[in-house]
């Protein structure tokens, strides 16, 4: 990415919480949603406009499950395994994820185009198992299905790092 | 809109309702509703509506009414009739509905489901005699399904933010205090601590500022009420957020949400920005010299920032880490000040308390468990969803009920209470009557309500190393007995399930037990062997049955 545009999207960021005390989650939540992870030179530009160590940076993006530090790949794949879910496949549907993809939960595929995570609880129990796919919620889900829900994917440019 | 005094929002009320002649034709568009289909179902009941050209009909988007399992709902509602409840609705069949029902006057029988109104008593109903009385009363959920969640005016319609008006206009801090000690009010996030106490304990704590945070970082993996209110009825929270704001002398407050639930978020915000703009919210709320203002904050995905000193942490923008009390949030909280943090469902209870008293609450319940509680019904029961019950209700009539048995056909084993910090119920101890006592006396606990129905299928040996795995997981590595405790803990449990555990083991796991619960620092650590712990009292032949020597 060009300098300039990090430098102006990172004071974007920085105008809006810089004088809100404790702010740091939210613009690394607002940072993340911009490249889809938290590249280190953002950080690094993050930690001197917001006139943060980079240290205390690092240690709230290691700590959040949601944080990441490496590109997830075109598209998340979040297989749920809260309670119900895990009760009524999940389990079935995460090893049929990882079959499909060739990838174990926290990778992305060398194509970069899907990135696979476990997500504890949705919070739509009633409709066990889920499973997203970027934001979109796919209820009931069955095995058989989530191979072509994946398929149907390929190709499509509508990851979480390439929105807004 | 214009600011309000208390005088415009009653007049505001009534013209509201007023206007509510129309029939309404309603869609259940809160998360799991759009995930199971509710958006093409909404677009065409409108498109349909349009086209047919049918006076006074209105298609209107409501939260969820907690029958997730029978998403999407629709329901249509004529004025002078009883409403009737479809379920399971697709875009043909919500064809069918605007044929027979609407232009026909006959419902579409093949999808009907019971009604709210059959499911549930609501506030200012006539108590129904017991024989026929509905398993669920809901005060915390009285407006979900039943309104518009981006519309402040249909919150107002149903008597919204009357109670914070009676509160600013006319009752002192004390006053509030002692209706909510009447109505026997505890918090419902986990530990049933009496909310009066908490807020009279954080009034008197002596500093410049003070604080109120409204806890929606709902971790539980099985529960999911405050996301339900949250999505559904976003004006009842925030209410009772500005009244506790009120009581204890804060000028802010702070949802903290878990980013997991983006649109909660996107409804709370919303709420508070029409709040705002009606002088709800900020400086001289309703024309007094009361103000107020608050925001949301975000969680990032941990499970202990649902601890309270681990929250004020994570808002403060740190690393989530627990820390050892005293000094409790009440002395000493976010940035050093007073703070009060209470559960979404909690601050849902408030206006109802102070709008109708705390005598009328506490009607409702058993012993020293007031009120109601949401629990979120799944896992293999038939119909999975939110339910309000009241206190005191037989843990079997929620299952059996309104849960209708188990989903598989297959005989009931027991029910898993309270998540990861909670225990599993044998079926032959469900005629319990819910209270915070009955469940932590069977070794589980209410926790914030999840309810996992297990039939003779499921391991209990597999449900405590889920759970165990999933404390290992979200330990935040500050003291050691969570964080050595716990995995040392699971390595063992792993062994057993495997088949290659000793006996020896067994009882390791149980001395482990001991100390995680006697030593770790915060909740998370202490409670996390429960499961493990309810599995060996109930199913212990589950486990000795895989020992080897």
């Amino acid at each position: 990415m060009a300098e300039q545009t990090l430098v102006d999207d990172i004071a974007i960021i920085s105008k809006r919480w810089k004088n809100k005390e404790g702010s740091l989650i939210m613009a690394l939540h607002d940072l993340q949603s911009r490249f889809g992870y938290i590249p280190r030179d953002a950080a690094l530009e993050l930690a001197r406009q917001m006139e943060i160590p980079l240290a205390r940076i690092y240690e709230v993006i290691t700590f959040y499950h949601l944080f990441k530090l490496e590109p997830p790949g075109k598209h998340v794949v979040s297989v749920c395994m809260g309670t119900a879910c895990y009760m009524k496949g999940g389990e079935k549907l995460l090893e049929k994820a990882k079959e499909t993809l060739g990838i174990e939960p926290g990778e992305t595929t060398p194509d970069g185009e899907f990135h696979l995570q476990v997500a504890r609880c949705l919070g739509c129990c009633g409709l066990a198992p889920v499973v997203t796919i970027n934001e979109e919620l796919l209820a009931k889900v069955r095995a058989e299905d989530l191979e072509n829900h994946l398929s149907a994917c390929k190709g499509k440019e509508e990851g979480k790092g390439d929105a807004s | 809109m214009t600011r309000l005094t208390p005088n415009d929002l009653s007049a505001l009320r009534d013209q509201l309702r007023a206007a509510e002649a129309k029939t309404f034709v309603s869609v259940g568009m809160s998360t799991c509703g759009i995930a199971a289909g509710a958006t093409p179902v909404f677009k065409t009941l409108q498109e349909l509506v349009a086209a047919r050209n049918l006076p006074g009909v209105v298609v209107r988007q409501v939260g969820c009414a907690g029958m997730c399992s029978r998403e999407p709902l629709v329901e249509v509602r004529v004025p002078g009739q009883p409403s009737v409840m479809y379920g399971n609705v697709n875009p043909e069949l919500a064809e069918k509905i605007i044929e027979s029902h609407l232009s026909g006057g006959v419902p579409v029988e093949e999808c009907r489901i019971p009604s709210l109104e059959e499911m549930a008593v609501f506030p200012g109903d006539p108590e129904p005699d017991s024989v026929n009385r509905p398993l669920q009363t809901r005060i915390v959920m009285r407006n979900c399904g039943l309104i518009n969640p981006d519309s402040m005016e249909e919150y107002i319609a149903r008597d919204g933010y009357q109670a914070l008006a009676k509160v600013v206009s006319g009752m002192s801090q004390d006053d509030v205090v002692s209706e909510l000690e009447k109505s026997g009010l505890r918090g419902r996030g986990g530990a049933g601590f009496p909310t009066f106490m908490k807020w009279k304990f954080t009034k008197a704590s002596k500093g410049d500022t003070h604080y109120i945070i409204c806890n929606g970082d709902e971790g539980d993996p099985g529960a999911y009420m405050d996301r339900g209110i949250l999505e559904a009825d976003p004006h009842s929270v925030l209410e009772g957020l500005i009244i506790g704001g009120y009581v204890i002398g804060a000028e802010k407050g702070i949802f903290y949400i878990r980013a997991e639930y983006p649109l909660a978020v996107e409804r709370i915000e919303k709420a508070i920005k029409q709040a705002r703009a009606a002088g709800l919210l900020g400086k001289n709320i309703l024309g007094t010299e009361f103000s107020f203002d608050c925001e949301v904050r975000l969680g990032a995905g941990a499970f202990v920032c649902g601890e309270e000193t681990a929250l004020i942490a994570s808002v403060e923008g740190r690393r989530g880490t627990p820390r050892s009390r005293p000094p409790y949030p009440s002395q000493k909280g976010l940035w050093d000040k007073p703070t009060m943090i209470n559960n979404v469902e909690t601050l849902a209870n408030v206006a109802q308390i102070i709008l109708r008293g705390g005598d009328w609450f506490a009607k409702v319940g058993e012993g020293k468990s007031k009120g109601t509680k949401v629990f979120a019904v799944t896992g293999k029961v038939k119909y999975a969803g939110l339910m309000e019950i009241p206190m005191g209700t037989k843990l079997r009539d929620i299952v059996m009920k309104d849960g209708g048995g188990t989903s598989t056909g297959k005989p009931l084993k027991a029910i898993q209470t309270g998540g990861p910090a909670g225990g599993l119920i044998p079926e032959s101890l469900l005629d319990t009557p819910v209270t915070y006592e009955n469940l932590q006396q069977l070794g589980s606990m209410m926790g914030s309500g999840g309810m996992i129905v297990m039939d003779e299928t499921d391991d209990a040996v597999e449900l405590a190393r889920f759970y165990l795995g999933f404390c290992v997981d979200e330990s935040c590595g500050k003291c050691a007995p969570c964080r050595l405790g716990g995995r040392q803990m699971l390595t063992l449990l792993n062994k057993i399930a495997d088949g290659k555990g000793t006996k020896a083991d067994l009882e390791e796991v149980k001395k482990l037990a001991r100390a995680m619960r006697t030593a770790s620092l915060c909740g998370l650590g202490q409670a996390a062997p429960n499961p493990v712990m309810s599995a060996l009292r109930y199913f212990e032949d589950e486990f000795t049955k895989r020992l080897v020597g």
